[in-house]
């Protein structure tokens, strides 16, 4: 059963639904919510049949030719990582499309929708794709329909903020292009000369080749991520953004960057990739650092969200980039945990703004009287970002210190300064938006209401279940993190600290 | 028919050979296409001349359609065929290859049946009289504008069908020009297929001054062109003793010649290229360029826009692959800056543009340069690369153009006044127009090269060919310049989608059946050659190899 096109079919199937015109516009988001769901169903039923002892491989594998003449498959497959990246997009729609459920009139909600799930079938093709020019298609394709979801929906600096995005994940991605060009060329060409598998492994023709091809993957993946210094776009872009565009923005879009180092830049060009460990290590901690106090500087709650968002996608590149299991893992983890953290901030966010009509923080200040579910909603997520034990991102910042100390003590240590950055740029919102008196604005304001509920619900129970148990997730991670490993030719360096960390316990080699 | 009478130095050849002269062979079925369009424009001329003026038009477009068709039809026919004769007016005798004017061979036949496909959308977007009960033409070319004579043609509701028998004879310049095998009919074609066009750019119904000025523009500018390219032609006689192209080949590479540091050959290479980059409206040679697209009717303007490219970059192509291989590190140095000037130029100063058309046409002089890095490949994937590219950004071309035909000033009453060509009057389009935003769209991001349209594919066959040839420089340029170009595409989508209306002064006109099919097509080998361009691809790469 070709699953992965058929979870990747049904949000665009979804999306014609919506977008027909005989469709009425006020059913679009029931029509939307319930593709979004029948995805998550199979996607789940999918991971149910995952085969964990063999996470290291691609399963479900899907190859067809496509376009021959240019060594183009259509070739899908998922490994442990991309099972979780889909899995997190599939989670995200339906969430995302009942954040928005009251947001648009009706008119406008069929283009919103519409868009979401062209959005979120481009998502799980990027995550699938195990051909080069493939994932190239899907990556440059998922600007189109962000850009209009920034354009048509966003704030009042909407039209910049869209252009912005574009071109910059334009620059990047076009700068990939000739990357992508100059790898198959290097390859072995032929009718399936882009296949991830044909291209791992390969004798460049050069050490400056190999660092060239690589620059260009990787400019194009800093700039998705988004890392210090090509972050700008981004707290322009999620500020601007309707609350459901944004989580699928920063939560899985951004992921995409991290996820493209992780799988495709360390295998393809192993050499390379270990020749720009210092300067990428550096690069960022110092994301780490800058974006956390930037974040203590916001005065916008949603730019405030993005700036701590820059600074966790720092934490993700550098476990990356250590090179060791724990790191690698560690940085998987965190982009699952990441996406649920951030997605929870910024729906609660929006909620917010929702009722306050402004998402400037001072405008906020009591509420945690006013509307206490809401201000727990937010303290969770809020301690989840800042590593709370017992929440989910803590295991894998823990992880991603912990590998990175073993290599590179220097960095760990300097990057252990973003975690207190961390605590303060969390609980001084929480403290300014929360606490204190009873104030008049929120006077008739309701609480978190049924469908609020049910869109941050799961959201929590995830961020505490994985704080508690991870296993499950990095039993299915650590297999293909170890093939990464193998592939980039690098070895946990001695002494290795095993048994350090209760949750990873038994389940990293 | 010129290029059917063999060429003069082939006749010498001939001469001392046999003694007498024989008959030129012609091989008819070959070269039946372009007797077909040029049989077409003949009757076309007499239907003017014979039929009663209220079935004119409707006879002219018929005729133009029938002729394009057929000639498509032959065009397949000749490619099925197998045994592709390449020679016609070929004297008989082959001298290390093939003798004759015309060579019918795969790369050829490709461009001509893109020709013909595009050529016959365009006819459809001319034919439109739905939105204006005159068409996009003047009713009375001869009238000078404001004259009492033009206002009593316009109300004795004159209806313009010049146009089609003058597109006729284009095309069929358009076609012989990369099927030419020497120099001289190479410029014979090259006339016959540019003094239509410089006659149809001042045909336009509005703003009468300004394409005038366009016409006689690109007719002073293209006149000095076409000199440039029979000079150079002269100089490459006295360097090869020849005008076909393969005994100038033969000439460079070969030991008895004079070997390549004649100045003649680089002098006359200079000057042909000078007359080639013309046409495709390659950086430094782009100045008219913009001018004439926007003073040309808009039809016009499409059709040039599509089919003037793919038959200029035909013969560029067969002159660069056939004719200069051998004085290759002679040129492709100069053509490298040529290709970077023409990328920056046309992307960058496309930003600074307020009028639609004007900046359609530096985004075609960004084209332009892109197609080049696909030449410098050198390659037979260059070849089809450049191909293919051709093909894709000619129908995205003629769709758009059609599209900018249909938004216009609000006239008075019913009526539709002029285009609304300036950029801001295109403000809030999406919304009261989504249909034709959306397609506009569609096209625009073709332009940009955004994966699952045509652009993207036609981008990196081109750029795959450059890396894969060394160019990988040409390729980064490329790119970057790509990105710009995104910035200036992107700006007309914001303005549509994300701007306030501009007011009631712009108004959508309901276009006929012609222009619907024609964009409807565009639109539909946009995303097609996007996402299944396996087809076209095939067919690029099997007629990747010039015949010399």
């Amino acid at each position: 059963m070709p699953w992965l096109t058929l979870i990747g079919a049904v949000p665009l199937v979804g999306a014609l639904a919506v977008w027909l015109p005989f469709t009425p516009a006020a059913k679009a988001r029931v029509v939307a919510l319930a593709t979004s769901v029948v995805a998550l169903v199979l996607t789940l039923a999918m991971a149910l049949q995952f085969d964990v002892g063999t996470a290291g491989e691609y399963q479900f594998a899907e190859t067809y030719r496509w376009i021959p003449d240019l060594g183009v498959s259509y070739a899908l497959g998922v490994d442990g990582i991309a099972l979780t990246m889909v899995a997190l997009s599939a989670v995200l729609v339906p969430v995302c499309v009942l954040a928005g459920w009251n947001e648009l009139e009706p008119e406008q909600s069929k283009t919103f929708f519409a868009l979401m799930l062209v959005l979120e079938t481009f998502m799980i093709g990027v995550f699938a794709a195990r051909d080069v020019f493939l994932f190239y298609v899907f990556f440059e394709a998922m600007l189109v329909p962000v850009y209009f979801l920034i354009g048509f929906f966003g704030g009042p600096n909407r039209r910049y903020a869209a252009v912005k995005f574009f071109l910059y994940s334009l620059f990047g991605g076009l700068v990939m292009l000739v990357a992508v060009i100059a790898l198959y060329v290097q390859g072995p060409g032929g009718p399936d000369g882009f296949l991830t598998d044909k291209l791992t492994g390969l004798d460049f023709s050069g050490t400056a080749t190999e660092r060239l091809i690589f620059l260009g993957f990787f400019l194009a993946f800093a700039i998705k991520a988004p890392m210090w210094p090509v972050h700008t776009w981004l707290p322009d872009a999620a500020a601007e953004a309707p609350a459901g565009v944004a989580v699928l923005l920063v939560g899985v879009l951004d992921k995409v960057g991290t996820f493209g180092m992780l799988t495709l830049c360390l295998p393809l060009f192993p050499e390379a990739s270990k020749w720009a460990v210092p300067v990428v290590i550096v690069l960022a901690v110092v994301s780490v650092i800058y974006g956390a106090l930037l974040a203590i500087g916001q005065s916008d709650l949603k730019r405030l969200i993005a700036y701590t968002s820059i600074s966790h996608f720092g934490f993700i590149v550098l476990g990356v980039f250590a090179m060791t299991s724990y790191g690698q893992s560690g940085s998987a983890l965190y982009m699952v945990n990441h996406g649920f953290s951030t997605a929870a901030l910024f729906l609660v966010a929006g909620m917010l703004i929702a009722r306050r009509g402004s998402a400037r923080i001072e405008d906020y200040g009591g509420l945690q009287r006013s509307t206490p579910l809401l201000a727990g909603v937010f303290l969770v997520a809020g301690m989840s970002s800042l590593a709370l034990p017992g929440l989910s991102s803590f295991v894998s910042e823990f992880l991603v210190l912990v590998g990175t100390f073993t290599r590179y003590p220097a960095a760990a240590i300097v990057a252990t300064v973003g975690i207190i950055l961390a605590a303060l740029y969390i609980l001084l919102t929480y403290q300014r938006m929360f606490t204190g008196p009873k104030r008049d604005y929120a006077a008739g304001w309701r609480d978190l209401d049924a469908r609020e509920a049910f869109v941050v619900a799961p959201l929590i129970a995830v961020i505490i279940a994985l704080g508690f148990f991870p296993k499950p997730v990095l039993d299915v991670l650590n297999p293909a993190v170890e093939r990464t490993m193998q592939q980039v030719g690098v070895t946990d360096p001695e002494p290795t600290v095993a048994g350090v960390t209760p949750a990873a316990e038994g389940t990293t080699p | 028919m010129t290029p059917l009478v063999s060429a003069a130095p082939s006749l010498a050849d001939v001469l001392t050979a046999a003694g007498t002269i024989p008959a030129p062979k012609v091989d008819y079925f070959a070269v039946s296409p372009l007797l077909v369009v040029f049989a077409a424009a003949i009757v076309g001329v007499m239907v003017e001349a014979f039929v009663p003026r209220e079935s004119r038009f409707r006879v002219q477009v018929g005729v133009a359609v029938l002729g394009l068709v057929a000639g498509a039809a032959l065009v397949g026919a000749v490619a099925v065929d197998g045994r592709v004769l390449q020679t016609a007016g070929s004297a008989g005798a082959a001298v290390g290859g093939i003798v004759g004017a015309v060579v019918v061979d795969k790369p050829a036949l490709f461009l001509q049946g893109s020709i013909l496909v595009l050529s016959l959308l365009s006819v459809l977007t001319m034919a439109e009289r739905t939105v204006e009960s005159g068409g996009p033409f003047t009713p009375q070319a001869s009238a000078v504008p404001g004259s009492p004579a033009e206002s009593l043609a316009r109300r004795a509701g004159l209806v313009q069908s010049e146009v089609f028998p003058l597109l006729m004879f284009s095309v069929g310049g358009m076609m012989l020009f990369p099927a030419a095998n020497d120099l001289l009919t190479m410029f014979i074609a090259l006339e016959v297929f540019s003094l239509p066009l410089y006659l149809m750019c001042g045909l336009a119904r509005r703003r009468r001054l300004l394409s005038q000025e366009a016409s006689l523009k690109y007719f002073l500018l293209g006149a000095f062109s076409s000199a440039f390219f029979l000079y150079g032609t002269a100089l490459l006689y006295g360097f090869a003793g020849s005008v076909r192209l393969f005994d100038i080949a033969q000439a460079i590479s070969g030991d008895s010649g004079p070997v390549g540091k004649d100045p003649l050959l680089l002098l006359g290479i200079a000057l042909l290229a000078v007359g080639l980059l013309f046409k495709v409206g390659a950086a430094p040679f782009h100045i008219w360029t913009p001018d004439v697209y926007q003073g040309a009717p808009t039809p016009v303007t499409g059709f040039m826009a599509a089919c003037t490219k793919i038959a200029a970059f035909g013969a560029l192509l067969r002159v660069s692959y056939v004719a200069l291989p051998g004085a290759r590190w002679d040129w492709t140095p100069a053509l490298w800056g040529v290709a970077i000037l023409t990328m920056v130029v046309g992307a960058v100063i496309a930003i600074v543009q307020t009028d639609v058309k004007r900046m359609l046409a530096y985004s075609s002089i960004a084209h332009a340069g892109f197609i080049l890095t696909g030449i410098l490949a050198y390659s037979r994937s260059g070849v089809s690369s450049v191909l293919f590219y051709l093909l894709a950004y000619g129908f995205s071309t003629v769709g758009a153009f059609a599209l900018v035909t249909l938004v216009r000033d609000a006239g008075d009453g019913d009526a539709v006044g002029g285009e609304a060509t300036h950029l801001s009057q295109w403000a809030g389009l999406g919304r009261r127009s989504p249909l034709l935003a959306g397609l506009f769209t569609l096209f625009l991001l073709a332009f940009a090269g955004i994966p699952l349209t045509s652009g993207f594919i036609g981008k990196y066959a081109v750029f795959s060919a450059a890396v894969a040839g060394g160019g990988w420089v040409l390729a980064l340029v490329g790119v970057l310049a790509s990105a710009v170009a995104a910035f200036f595409y992107l700006r007309v989508v914001v303005l549509m989608y994300f701007s306030e209306p501009s007011g009631p002064t712009t108004v959508v006109a309901t276009p006929g059946v012609p222009v619907v099919v024609a964009v409807s097509v565009a639109a539909f080998a946009t995303l097609l050659l996007g996402v299944f361009p396996t087809v076209v691809l095939d067919l690029t790469q099997g007629a990747s190899a010039f015949l010399p």
